[in-house]
């Protein structure tokens, strides 16, 4: 039989073992040559602190009790590790770039960086953490106690072995948790110890497991038919605790604050939670493996009354194998002890950096800026919490006696702490979440907790049967296990409902009712959108911080060397060697992440803060940022808009210039065609008076006709010189216009009879004699020189064998509109843009005016008041004309 | 001319989030909504024991009560498949390393 003495002999070198391994770590992991430090498979191993002594024993006792209930509690865990790419990346994500240095930190820098709710959720933590403690201490001298009972133990006492227990986990804590004061930092050594115990942990169950199944029994199917045979042998789950304990392990496996420790803040790259998320349910698995066979056996071989919840060990101790209790003793060992040093660990964090520190500042006034080093402050404080967190556990265990009422306070303690899931999920995915409503939500499920669970938890000391049984006071609606009177609930189901609800229900509402501060909305933003943009926009604006301030505070903090160094490179990145950097809002955002590394987002924020002075950031701020980018957008449509502005102004462009190089040909065209023009007549003019003046004895036949030739040649010459004169006059607006009132059909009937007056060949002409009864108010004879123009250009270039020219008119509400339309080809859509331009002419070949007749009508019809225009696709020439109408006028 | 002139076809979609997505990425999503689903799909198998007949403690319960071994079996079956998904989108997830970010979920 194996003495105590031996037993303690065996864990104190596995302790001295675990500093070796812990102090190799350290080493390796600063000499940089650990590669292996950082692998997925010592983060997977790590997460493994969820299972503490209470599963490594309790599950074979939970089980030897209700049966399979007990897998619950790794189910949960399993869950939310399967389902990492929903919650636990985004999780270190927003772990990795803010810094978070604990649970409390991370809720608290959610919420605008807020000292209450942190100081609130480490309240929270330490008080349903600390029993949890107790719970480690408890199983660690029980099993003490059955080697004990087995052998003989001439001075064993339980409460003096829990003392050195807990002293001994401190010194761990102590020495290998608090090196760094950076909690941001990793704790090789801690983390490497830590992963050596979930081997051991796991190796002793596998090996008392397979014992039992291959050792006791004869192979599975043996093993099977015995468990089928005992009294566990049947499913009977209460339905409404398989699913709330399932739950509950999930919101736990998230919220306790030593798993956010390891699987957060420890964590050293978020690729390694790719590996985690299958290995680590893998380890659960294996570690539940046995837990029924070994419970169904114990039930079976061990006598009546004895304790199942330490089959673990006793079934091999009964069997004489002593070496196989002594590494299930050490398994239900590492599993106490790892768990109790990271949480106290991750405790002293939370309690130094929310609770102490701000206290500490506070009573120093606006001190943050004197000389003197922080540092030893914050690692005092820490080492502090970590022993005053061991003394409560420790006197947690010794008020409480170590009785049964410890065994149930693991689901208590998940039950408390999963109060802060409301507010971590809202943080994370919600970004209306505010720092009223979580406060709110945490308080209002903290005191259910407490007084639904926690308290009738620890027996009657604190809550008298009267209250549990009657309610308060006698009031009966008020019963801690039966609030508002419905009963019947099993009390963990009923806590984890009224609470979670209630917690939940409160955070959602004031969130929705309570408006956020700037910067609760700015982080609210980085933390929901953490994906988008980890870098995030800046905390703090220009700022009459004073650089020599900020530097004495970092030094006072990170040590003057790494606060030299990190001045040093800023300096150096702003550009200015030598000197110490300017405190751009971007360096404030850095030095403030720097220090959170060490105090915490809070205290911090709050530290920078004194030296800024007044608030980092303001709601005109948060909307400017906000602005910034809506300004892009507008300013990329504006761009937009301007571009195809442009687009359209020179393609306008384009097309002018077209037209003035088609002028301009037209122009040089026309004046070679004018000289012509002017020299023809000219020329016969000239000759024909030549032979007048010098020819003598002309009969006078001869000189009538010479003379009748020059006339004619001066009438041309004058028409022509009429036109230009004529366009020039309307052009300039010279003009004087003998408006009157007439009838359409009149001017039309004169137009026609001027323009067709001996036409070769003759025009058929359309009409509709009933439209053309318009009364007009214009300068008829300018509007019957403009008729006459357009008829006597149908009649002039119609190409059709038999001429014809349809004359339409009709009114709309506002003009008089005459159609020209001819049977001809028209005019070639090339020309059309130009007929109405000066000089211009539809063919060489039919040179018969001097190309000013459209011009002439088009400033007349301007004139007018109306307009006239070329009409595509009529079949032929055809040209609108348009006047204004002129109501009331009657005929004159 | 004013910036807020928008006409029906000077409205471009933003370049940065295309509508459709090429091949890989496209499976790359799905694989993505199946590793959302996986923890759900677990929920629901795991609470399905929860429908089996239980004893009330009595031996002779009608219907017969689920024997523990089966209840184990379905329970550790079920457990190893959702390790067996998580694996697999593990492996299929280490090949995106490197890529390029349009995986990013926040993006989706």
């Amino acid at each position: 039989m194996a003495s105590v003495n031996l037993l303690v002999l065996v864990s104190l070198a596995y302790v001295a073992l675990l500093f070796v391994v812990a102090f190799t770590a350290d080493r390796l992991a600063a000499t940089g040559r650990s590669t292996w430090l950082r692998s997925p498979l010592i983060y997977t191993l790590s997460l493994s602190i969820y299972c503490t002594a209470w599963t490594f024993y309790g599950a074979v006792g939970y089980a030897a009790r209700s049966g399979l209930e007990f897998v619950t509690i790794y189910l949960g865990p399993t869950l939310v590790m399967v389902g990492w790419w929903w919650g636990l990346r985004k999780l270190v994500r927003i772990g990795r770039s803010q810094r978070v240095t604990s649970i409390a930190d991370l809720i608290s820098s959610r919420y605008g960086k807020s000292t209450l709710l942190a100081t609130c959720v480490t309240v929270l933590a330490v008080v349903s953490v600390t029993p949890y403690i107790a719970l480690q201490l408890q199983s660690i001298t029980l099993s003490f106690s059955i080697f004990s009972a087995s052998g003989p133990s001439p001075d064993f006492s339980p409460g003096s072995s829990a003392f050195w227990v807990a002293s001994g986990l401190a010194v761990f804590a102590i020495l290998f948790g608090t090196r760094n004061l950076d909690a941001n930092e990793r704790h090789h050594g801690v983390i490497t110890a830590i992963a050596l115990e979930a081997v051991v942990k796991l190796v002793a169950l596998l090996a008392v497991g397979i014992f039992v199944v291959w050792g006791l029994s004869d192979g599975i199917e043996a093993t099977m038919a015995r468990i089928d045979a005992s009294e566990i042998g049947q499913w009977q789950v209460n339905g409404g605790r398989w699913a709330t304990i399932t739950f509950l392990a999930a919101a736990a496996f998230v919220c306790l604050p030593r798993m956010f420790q390891v699987m957060v803040v420890e964590n050293d790259d978020e690729r390694h939670l790719r590996t985690a998320a299958w290995a680590f349910p893998l380890y659960l698995l294996l570690m539940s493996l046995f837990v029924v066979p070994i419970a169904a056996v114990g039930l079976e071989i061990m006598p009546q009354g004895s304790n199942p919840d330490l089959f673990v060990l006793s079934l091999p101790l009964s069997q004489g194998r002593d070496g196989l209790a002594a590494l299930s003793f050490l398994g239900g060992f590492s599993s106490a002890t790892s768990m109790v040093i990271v949480a106290a660990m991750a405790l002293s964090t939370m309690v130094s950096n929310h609770i102490v520190m701000p206290i500490w500042l506070s009573s120093r006034g606006g001190g943050a800026s004197q000389s003197g080093d922080v540092r030893n402050v914050i690692l005092v404080s820490r080492r502090m919490s970590i022993a005053a967190i061991m003394a409560l556990g420790y006197f947690y265990y010794q008020l409480s006696g170590g009785g049964a009422a410890l065994a149930s306070i693991g689901l208590i303690a998940f039950a408390g702490i999963a109060q802060i899931l409301p507010a971590l999920l809202g943080g994370l995915f919600w970004r209306g979440a505010t720092r009223i409503g979580a406060l709110c939500g945490l308080s209002v499920g903290f005191v259910l907790w407490l007084y639904t669970s926690l308290l009738p938890g620890m027996g009657p000391s604190l809550m008298p049967e009267a209250t549990l049984l009657h309610g308060p006071f006698g009031i009966g609606w008020l019963r801690p296990q039966a609030l508002f009177g419905i009963t019947g609930i099993d009390p963990i189901v009923h806590t984890v409902m009224w609470s979670l609800t209630l917690n939940a229900t409160m955070f959602c509402i004031v969130s929705l009712i309570s408006f956020p501060g700037p910067l609760e909305r700015l982080q609210g933003a980085q933390f929901v959108n953490v994906f988008d943009h980890s870098a995030g926009p800046r905390g703090w604006t220009g700022s009459v911080a004073q650089s020599e301030d900020l530097m004495i505070m970092s030094q006072r903090i990170l040590g003057a060397q790494e606060a030299h160094a990190m001045f040093q490179q800023e300096a150096a990145l702003q550009g200015a060697h030598e000197k110490l950097p300017e405190p751009t809002p971007a360096f404030l955002e850095r030095l403030e992440r720097e220090l959170s590394g060490s105090v915490g987002a809070a205290t911090a924020h709050a530290m920078i803060g004194q030296i800024v002075g007044g608030s980092s950031v303001s709601v005109e701020d948060l909307l400017a940022v906000a602005d910034e980018s809506a300004q892009m957008l507008e300013y990329s449509s504006q761009l937009e808009v301007k571009s195809n502005e442009l687009t359209r102004t020179a393609g306008q462009l384009r097309e002018v210039n077209e037209k003035l190089t088609q002028i301009s040909h037209q122009k040089d065209a026309f004046l070679g065609q004018v000289s012509h023009e002017l020299r023809t007549p000219m020329t016969s003019i000239r000759a024909f008076s030549e032979i007048l003046r010098d020819t003598d004895g002309l009969d006078a036949q001869e000189k009538i006709r010479y003379a009748t030739i020059i006339n004619n040649e001066a009438l041309r010459l004058t028409r022509l010189l009429d036109d230009l004169l004529d366009l020039s006059v309307l052009e300039s607006g010279q003009v004087s216009l003998n408006m009157r009132g007439g009838n359409l059909a009149e001017v039309l009937d004169h137009a026609l009879s001027a323009a067709l007056a001996g036409a070769k060949p003759p025009l058929e002409l359309r009409r509709l004699p009933a439209d053309e009864n318009v009364p007009l108010l214009s300068d008829l004879d300018r509007l019957a020189q403009v008729f006459i123009n357009l008829i006597a250009n149908a009649q002039k270039y119609c190409d059709a064998p038999k001429p014809e020219l349809h004359i339409h008119v009709h009114r709309d509400d506002r003009f008089v509109v005459v159609d020209f339309i001819d049977n001809g080809s028209g005019i070639a859509p090339d020309a059309r843009s130009m007929v109405f331009e000066k000089f211009a002419r539809a063919g060489a070949d039919k040179a018969g005016g001097a190309g000013l007749g459209l011009a002439v009508c088009r400033e007349i019809m301007h004139r007018l008041g109306g307009d006239v225009r070329y009409l595509d696709g009529q079949g032929g020439g055809a040209f609108r004309v348009t006047l204004p109408k002129t109501e009331g006028v009657t005929v004159q | 001319m004013t910036g807020k002139d928008v006409r029906p076809g000077t409205e471009r979609p933003r370049p940065s989030q295309p509508v459709f997505l090429e091949r890989q990425s496209y499976r790359r999503r799905r694989l993505l909504d199946v590793a959302r689903l996986l923890p759900l799909l677990g929920a629901l198998l795991l609470l399905v024991p929860l429908l089996w007949p239980g004893s009330d403690g009595g031996a002779d319960t009608v219907p017969p009560a689920m024997p523990m071994s089966g209840a184990m079996t379905y329970v550790f079956f079920v457990w190893a498949a959702l390790i067996g998904g998580a694996f697999l989108f593990g492996v299929a997830a280490r090949r995106w390393d490197g890529d390029d970010r349009s995986s990013e979920p926040g993006r989706d």
